[in-house]
């Protein structure tokens, strides 16, 4: 019962509630430092409706005067330029400072992001703490052990052409960045780009989503009582914010969420030829070939689909491709392992994100009541709208021109497809765009090795799902539509630094050969110190020719 | 020039060919990197010609900055392809049991690469070098600003390499603008800002990834170094990264040099010697420094100096012959900062002098003005390096030479800022063209029941204590031993 009435509250929270948390944002944060959106009401629209007019009217009057709009956005860019300017981000002590306090901020305020997170997602606590806390707790604790190590110059050998020399790549902040964040993992997701900002010694402006509202203004405030405000700084809001940033000239954009959005920060970002991360999704497959341990295989794919934020994830699972003969027995382990989970009940489960709000609610329902998709589905089905509540739910053979099969899911529906032969999943997988992640299940080596040389993918993994995220030694991004530049450990560090060739040379050790006139010995001796040939550039001095 | 609807097919051809899996293997990559050595080594005087006729271009410089340049990278990438496609392991923390992870590299698909007419055999073959030795099928489109050169790479590549993976494209700029609006898995461009912003705009319509090599003003700071020696030394290398980068017009030639005041006339005085010495009394005959490339660039370049302010600092040099496109070694001292003249990238053989109080008034200079590809800083002063190092930002720094990092392998060579995004050369061109996937194996036998709801406070504590690599905390609460600081907030 106690689930239920927390839910409730979560309703009137998106409702009325919404008023009030915008209300309470003022009083939490400077206006300059964030900002209520009016569209977080505008986006839940559904939801608000319920509201009375004149209170919502006042509340985007009020939130209109807070807006960030292009005048505040541009001053914002400057203020933050000019701390940037004075140098104080690139010591090394700042950088560590910055991140203790983050780290600090984790420990001291678990309850709280947990809190917002049940509000935006009903995301169950230890799904929670293990996915969004101890993973921003790692990735931080990461950052600051190695820090110094990143940081320092990386000595690299020269060529004999240009010696007597010596050359080191210096890895310099770019500058003010900004981050772009998303609903899902709202606070790993914000974070995480933010500490490799911080260890690479930029100023940040991070722009949480205000789809997860709760989580967004716990940013805002959290941040602001932890971190230098003068140099990093929360943007609350929505699409006319998002914009206003965008139209900034930017050193850095890092960008999580819909590839439909990454175009547009892209198109922005050409304007002021400011280098992106483009971190989107796309439908990750998962083979599972017939030779498996069934059982564990199949609590790994639910853990990659319904306990990755009932399927509202990156990397989740999108759909499963078997061959026609194991698809049954694979259905009944997933039903056997979900029931086990997360009851007989599962919309009453309280070990399972709601969905976000009410927009992909019924856009889920949509993709699940469509004509030919409807009639497949074998397992689950049941949906509460009024809780958001949707069950984990398998669709068997649904057509491939089907919408379910067309889109990022993003959701707990799971389609199974089968071919005859499991090698006909690799031309499947590859006639749609390269995903974020590819899963296969198999204990067949030359299938594995096959897989890996013909499927291109962000990041794969072999007989399990989702943990190579949480590896920091491995790049996390996308390719073609999945997205572009990866981050994660060092590669976070490496995505918001500039690598700068610095090549030391005395005045000694010079060839005039290198100079006009030209004559033909210089030509010779050009040609021989290019090749890294020591004999011909002792020949070429001495006068003669090997030619 | 071929009609959009051929260019579609031709495009799906080579998608096609690619998704074979034709160009992954190490030995096709191999063939097409000694192709294209036996093309510099068969076609260089054919090189040469074209490089004399383009741009005026002497063999010397054109061996150093594009023949020789290119045969050198294209050795490099050879010697090192095997390292370079090999599988690299990855680190994993002490909990994960039975599992490997490792980076492979693999190439995009279908790339793009378009080249500028100043370096205009060097900067087709040094990219198109990284695309093969990553794998991928590429088109290049060479500057028609260069015809000759174009025209020979259009004419010569197909023979020396495999024609259904790597096609040339000749054109101008309707013909780039109808490649840019292709889907492609990546472009590489070189060439100027204005451009730049064009190519990422109309790659943000496909989400291509883009490596965008511009330019900008890349300053010479100069300081007032005391030995001869050196003072000669510099001057010399100052001179050769200007005049002697293809009369200037180079993405990494010196655009200005910086000095203090009580400096710059020992300086100019030495400049004005070395002129002399290098492209003796009439340059104009000794055909030792590159001409303008076309009218359209000569006049802008005369217009620059029309500018009566400018022209009223002219120290050395101004003459301009618009029948053989040829302008004289220039140098201009203190010039309005204000002129289009400071403003804009120079790109030609005009020289200005700034004079500064102090050297170390540089790098404020440099800061206040967008991020160039390349600084030089010519000094013994270890402190003032070190802040060069740490205060100024550029795509690269070099001290005490100029335009020689363009040949080191081991730096990435790209620009921040309006002088660009992305690097390569070396290894970076294989990076640049390949996409890093991760990918992780792990077997069935271990499996932590704890991973998997239903979630319950036994869990939660095993999963922080996993965490922050408490394995005793591990072993003890699997045990039973150890309970919950903080359980879960439900009941």
């Amino acid at each position: 019962m106690k689930s239920l009435s927390s839910i409730n509250l979560s309703q009137d929270f998106s409702g009325l509630g919404g008023i009030c948390r915008a209300i309470r944002t003022f009083v939490y944060c400077p206006p300059s430092r964030a900002n209520p959106s009016p569209i977080s009401l505008t986006h839940s629209s559904l939801r608000v409706s319920r509201c009375s007019t004149s209170l919502l009217s006042v509340t985007m009057e009020e939130a209109k005067k807070q807006a960030l709009d292009a005048e505040k956005a541009a001053l914002l860019v400057k203020e933050l330029r000019k701390s940037f300017n004075s140098g104080r981000t690139k010591s090394y002590e700042w950088r560590a400072a910055q991140l203790q306090s983050i780290s600090k901020m984790i420990d001291e305020r678990a309850k709280d992001i947990i809190q917002a997170l049940q509000l935006d997602l009903s995301k169950p606590e230890l799904e929670a703490f293990v996915s969004e806390i101890s993973m921003t707790k790692s990735s931080c604790q990461k950052a600051l052990k190695d820090l110094k190590h990143w940081m320092a110059p990386e000595k690299v050998k020269t060529p004999i052409t240009t010696y007597p020399s010596s050359a080191e790549i210096v890895s310099e902040p770019f500058g003010v960045v900004l981050i772009i964040s998303t609903w899902n993992y709202p606070f790993l997701l914000s974070l995480d780009p933010v500490i490799g900002a911080i260890a690479a010694g930029n100023a940040i402006v991070l722009k949480p989503s205000e789809i997860a509202p709760a989580t967004s203004s716990l940013l805002a405030r959290l941040l602001g009582e932890y971190v230098d405000g003068s140099t990093i700084r929360v943007v609350e809001g929505a699409v006319p914010e998002t914009s206003a940033l965008l139209d900034q000239k930017w050193d850095k954009i890092f960008y999580t969420g819909s590839t439909r959005v990454g175009y547009i920060v892209m198109a922005a970002a050409a304007k002021h030829l400011t280098p992106i991360v483009l971190e989107l999704g796309g439908k990750c497959p998962a083979i599972v070939d017939s030779n498996i341990d069934l059982e564990v295989a199949a609590r790994r794919m639910i853990a990659g689909k319904w306990v990755c934020n009932n399927g509202q994830a990156c990397i989740a699972i999108d759909y499963i491709v078997t061959t026609k003969s194991f698809a049954p027995k694979l259905v009944d382990a997933l039903r056997l392992a979900l029931e086990e989970f997360f009851g007989k009940n599962p919309l009453e489960s309280q070990d399972m994100s709601r969905i976000v709000n009410l927009y992909h609610f019924r856009r889920l329902a949509k993709l699940l009541d469509e004509d030919g998709t409807s009639d497949k589905i074998v397992l689950g089905g049941q949906r509460d709208e009024n809780n958001l509540r949707m069950a984990p739910t398998i669709l068997l053979d649904v057509p491939e021109d089907s919408t379910i099969m067309q889109e990022e899911i993003f959701g707990p529906l799971l389609p199974i497809l089968t071919v005859d032969d499991i090698q006909d999943s690799f031309h499947m997988i590859n006639s749609k765009p390269k995903p974020l992640a590819a899963y296969i299940f198999s204990n067949d080596d030359g299938l594995q090795k096959q897989f890996v040389q013909n499927i291109s993918a962000g990041g794969m993994l072999i007989n399990d799902t989702v943990l190579h995220l949480t590896i920091p030694t491995l790049p996390f991004g996308g390719v073609g539509e999945s997205g572009m530049g990866a981050y994660h450990g060092k590669f976070s560090f490496d995505a918001f630094s500039h690598k700068k060739g610095v090549l030391y040379r005395g005045f000694k050790g010079d060839t005039a050969a290198r100079y006009p006139p030209y004559t033909p010995e210089k030509q010779r001796l050009m040609k021989a110190l290019i090749r890294g040939d020591i004999i011909g550039i002792i020949l070429a001095l001495l006068g003669w020719s090997k030619e | 020039m071929e009609t959009l609807g051929d260019l579609e097919v031709h495009l799906e051809g080579m998608r096609e060919y690619y998704r074979g899996g034709n160009t992954r293997g190490a030995p096709w990559r191999k063939s097409q990197l000694q192709g294209l050595l036996r093309l510099l080594e068969e076609r260089e005087a054919e090189m040469f010609m074209a490089l004399e006729h383009d741009l005026g271009k002497h063999p010397v410089e054109a061996y150093r900055d594009e023949i020789g340049c290119a045969k050198k990278s294209a050795n490099y990438a050879l010697g090192s392809l095997k390292g370079w496609m090999s599988t690299q392991k990855a680190k994993l923390p002490l909990g994960a049991v039975l599992t490997t992870a490792e980076i492979i590299p693999e190439p995009l698909g279908l790339v793009l690469i378009i080249s500028s007419w100043n370096v205009p055999i060097g900067l087709s073959l040094e990219p198109l070098i990284g695309a093969l030795a990553a794998g991928n099928a590429v088109v290049l489109k060479p500057s028609e600003l260069a015809p000759r050169c174009s025209s020979l790479l259009a004419n010569a590549l197909p023979a020396y390499l495999d024609s259904k993976a790597v096609k040339v494209i000749e054109g101008g700029p309707a013909v780039s603008e109808q490649l840019v609006q292709q889907k492609w898995d990546k472009i590489l461009f070189t060439g100027s800002a204005r451009v730049g912003r064009m190519v990422m705009a109309a790659a943000a319509n496909h989400l291509t990834p883009v490596t965008l090599e511009l330019g900008g003003k890349c300053p010479a700071v100069l300081d007032s170094l005391s030995s001869s020696w050196d003072r000669e030394v510099a001057i010399q290398r100052i001179l050769g990264a200007k005049f002697g980068a293809c009369a200037g017009q180079a993405c990494i030639a010196v655009d200005y040099v910086l000095v203090e005041k009580r400096f710059s006339s020992i300086s100019l005085e030495l400049m004005k010697v070395w002129i002399g010495k290098m492209f003796g009394e009439n340059p104009r005959e000794s055909r030792t420094m590159a001409r303008i490339v076309n009218k359209h660039h000569f006049l802008r370049l005369k217009t620059l100096l029309e500018d009566p302010n400018v022209k009223a600092s002219i120290v050395h040099g101004g003459s301009m012959d618009e029948n053989s496109l040829f302008i004289e070694p220039t140098i201009l001292l203190d010039p309005p900062l204000e002129s289009d003249f400071m403003q804009d990238e120079i790109f030609g053989p005009l020289l200005p002098i700034i004079t500064l109080k102090k050297i170390e008034d540089s790098i404020n200079f440099i800061n206040s003005r967008p991020k160039p590809l390349a600084v030089y800083v010519f000094t013994q002063n270890d402190s003032l390096q070190k802040r060069m190092v740490a205060e100024t930002s550029s795509g690269s720094l070099t001290f005490n030479d100029a335009v020689i990092q363009y040949l080191a392998d081991t730096l990435p060579f790209g620009g921040v800022g309006e002088s660009g995004m992305g690097n390569y050369h070396g290894k970076f061109s294989f990076d640049t063209f390949s996409h890093h996937k991760a990918v992780m194996r792990r077997g069935f036998l271990v499996d932590f029941w704890f991973r998997f709801p239903p979630w319950n406070d036994h869990k939660l504590q095993l999963f922080r204590s996993l965490y922050v690599f408490d394995y005793l905390g591990v072993l003890l609460t699997v045990l039973g031993l150890k309970k919950s600081k903080q359980g879960l907030s439900r009941a």
